[in-house]
């Protein structure tokens, strides 16, 4: 037996009030086409993760508009998915030596998987690189497959990327979140963001006196400048970085740090650069580093939102959807020129690009010597995150990919 | 109250956004870029990325403006560019001649520019256009507001800018139908004087209704 997942009713029409009836009718006129075809989701892991948390809220969209949607979690021991952390890792750009065992594993789960799901559905979408190989089920002609690859292919280990592409230049099209991500490849390939959910804790409204306690469990003034990164203590977010433009910053204006991330415990190397993080901030009382219990998802929104400016100063990012969820707080943005950012930020239109310690620190002060451009700005973000990096958009692009399949193009 | 013989079918339309094989690191890369992509490129980063931008109104025009003010800050060559307005083109070929020779006198110009590296390079994408009808339709003037009025952001796009190249008029099907179906010619000429440029799609979706209802009360 597959694992089909069953999950909780989030009713379409709590969207309305935020984006407006046109854009929830204008979702079911795409659905009516594709209503009473089949649609099949299959990725590797049913809870944790990017991927399980965006299909949690999305199928149970796809199926408010009745569409006949089922999601199906690939099965693997923990030999498979050693091997698929690895591949991650290596596609990622990490140094990687795949041997012919690791090849062997993957095909063999991929087999097993192949004989276990019904993958009879008549659009398949395949997502990330762990079940890419059950394409070899599909019969010649016999329904549309697509492959989602949620991470950034741009410069991959060629080893693994030669031996998954054979899999991916099978499927009738592929999906990336950014253009720099994809690879050339003999399919048609689509631009997919990432999205965030409006109405999930992480980015619903709050009430101020939540927003209030919040600050005062973390010691934070909320009379006076917030300045925050959101992000796991990892080096490729720079939090060092962050705390030498808050420094450059604070010459200037009177503000306060707040650097929120996971917690450090299960994680040795992000343990070690929190060392580096609290070394840096040498004590200074209005630099907060907080560790915040499995990401607290209602202390990170109520952060957010009683932020003055939210920074996201990476040196390197996958797509940053942390950014997304303070644009749609409307919050001014400075944040790196990397990776999906530039996506997010249309430098002077939805937020400010920065490349360097400096060019950060110039931002940010530029934003508090003109609130009213910093109070634009957050207003656009908020807008451009409505029109393009919402949950609804989401399914609305999966609707027309679809269609888009079905009539042949 | 005039109704109309042909009734105003309202659609919306959706984009998917494919990736190209193209990219650009300079201007010169850019200006081969413009020569040789595909018509859904120069529509996907012209047209099409007004109605995604709808919401902003100072300075943003369109893609190739963007990135030559961001990614190489020649802001010269970044106002030309913006200063190509789509309700003048009714052809893609057109507008994509005018793009080469903005970006091609301004290489040649300034030649050290031309090959000097941008912060980002620029991907060259294409629109695919998925449009399906809402069921709904207006034969007089307030179905037709009531129609306008519920349109998402993408029908409304969808009939107000990208019909220009569909009707190959240098008109809108809004215009066109209150002209040809309702004999409101003057009603027609001021919507399609609605500047998009100036206006969020929500302003430009508001100035239109005022229109109506001026239109209205003379009735």
């Amino acid at each position: 037996m597959s694992e089909v997942l069953a999950l909780g009713r989030i009713p379409l029409d709590d969207y309305a009030e935020l984006l407006g009836a046109g854009e929830i009718e204008e979702l079911r006129a795409l659905a009516t086409p594709l209503l009473g075809r089949s649609i099949q989701m299959v990725n590797s892991t049913a809870v944790g993760g990017g991927v399980a948390e965006i299909l949690t809220r999305l199928v149970p969209l796809a199926e408010e508009l009745d569409l006949n949607i089922k999601w199906e979690v690939m099965s693997g021991g923990e030999d498979f998915f050693e091997v698929t952390k690895a591949f991650h890792n290596a596609l990622h750009g990490a140094p990687y030596h795949a041997s012919q065992k690791d090849f062997d594993i993957f095909l063999a789960y991929n087999e097993k998987n192949r004989q276990r799901l019904p993958l009879d559905a008549e659009f398949v979408v395949i997502h990330d690189p762990q079940p890419a190989a059950l394409i070899e089920a599909r019969k010649p002609g016999a329904n549309h497959w697509v492959w989602r690859c949620h991470i950034d292919l741009s410069h991959p280990n060629r080893t693994v990327w030669d031996f998954l592409e054979q899999f991916v230049s099978k499927y009738d099209g592929a999906m990336f979140s950014s253009p720099e991500f994809s690879r050339q490849l003999p399919i048609p390939q689509y631009l997919f963001y990432p999205a965030i959910d409006p109405l999930s804790e992480k980015n619903c409204e709050l009430e101020q006196e939540f927003i209030g306690q919040v600050l005062a469990r973390y010691g934070i003034d909320s009379q006076r400048t917030i300045l925050t990164q959101i992000s796991r203590f990892d080096r490729l977010k720079d939090p060092v970085g962050v705390i030498r433009a808050y420094r450059i910053v604070k010459r200037y204006f009177d503000c306060q740090l707040v650097l929120a991330g996971g917690s450090a415990s299960d994680d040795p190397e992000g343990a070690v650069v929190l060392k580096e993080v609290l070394r840096e901030a040498d004590g200074d009382p209005d630099i907060k580093v907080l560790e915040l219990p499995a990401w607290a998802p209602l202390e990170v929104n109520a952060l957010q939102r009683a932020s003055t400016i939210v920074l996201q100063k990476s040196l390197r990012e996958g797509f940053g959807l942390t950014v997304s969820e303070a644009l749609w707080k409307k919050k001014p943005v400075v944040a790196s020129a990397v990776g999906g950012i530039p996506i997010q930020i249309i430098h002077k239109h939805t937020g400010l690009l920065s490349h360097s310690v400096e060019g950060t620190a110039y931002q940010i002060r530029f934003l508090l010597s003109h609130p009213e451009i910093a109070a634009k700005l957050g207003e656009h973000g908020h807008e451009h995150v409505k029109e393009n990096f919402l949950i609804t958009q989401k399914l609305k692009r999966y609707l027309t990919l679809l269609l888009t399949l079905a009539r042949g193009s | 109250m005039n109704v109309a013989e042909t009734p105003f079918e309202f659609v919306t339309v959706s984009y998917l956004t494919r990736i190209g094989n193209q990219s650009a690191g300079t201007l010169a890369e850019l200006l081969t870029g413009l020569e040789h992509c595909s018509d859904a490129s120069i529509f996907h980063h012209t047209f099409q990325t007004l109605g995604s931008h709808h919401f902003l109104t100072e300075g943003f025009s369109n893609d190739f403006a963007q990135w030559v003010l961001s990614d190489t800050n020649r802001n010269d060559l970044a106002e030309q560019l913006a200063a190509l307005d789509i309700r003048d083109y009714v052809s893609i070929a057109a507008l994509r001649s005018d793009l080469c020779r903005v970006v091609a006198d301004y290489c040649m110009t300034y030649p050290h520019f031309a090959s000097q590296s941008a912060l980002e390079r620029f991907y060259f994408c294409e629109s695919v256009e998925v449009t399906v009808p809402l069921g709904r339709n207006a034969r007089t003037l307030d179905e037709f507001r009531q129609g306008i009025a519920l349109l998402s952001h993408a029908g409304f796009y969808f009939h107000f800018i990208s019909s220009r190249l569909r009707l190959q008029l240098r008109t809108n099907d809004f215009s066109h139908w209150l002209a040809d179906g309702l004999g409101l010619r003057t009603l027609a000429e001021s919507v399609n004087n609605i500047d998009i440029y100036t206006n969020t799609l929500d302003s430009t979706r508001a100035k239109l209704l005022r229109l109506i209802d001026r239109e209205r009360r003379k009735a």
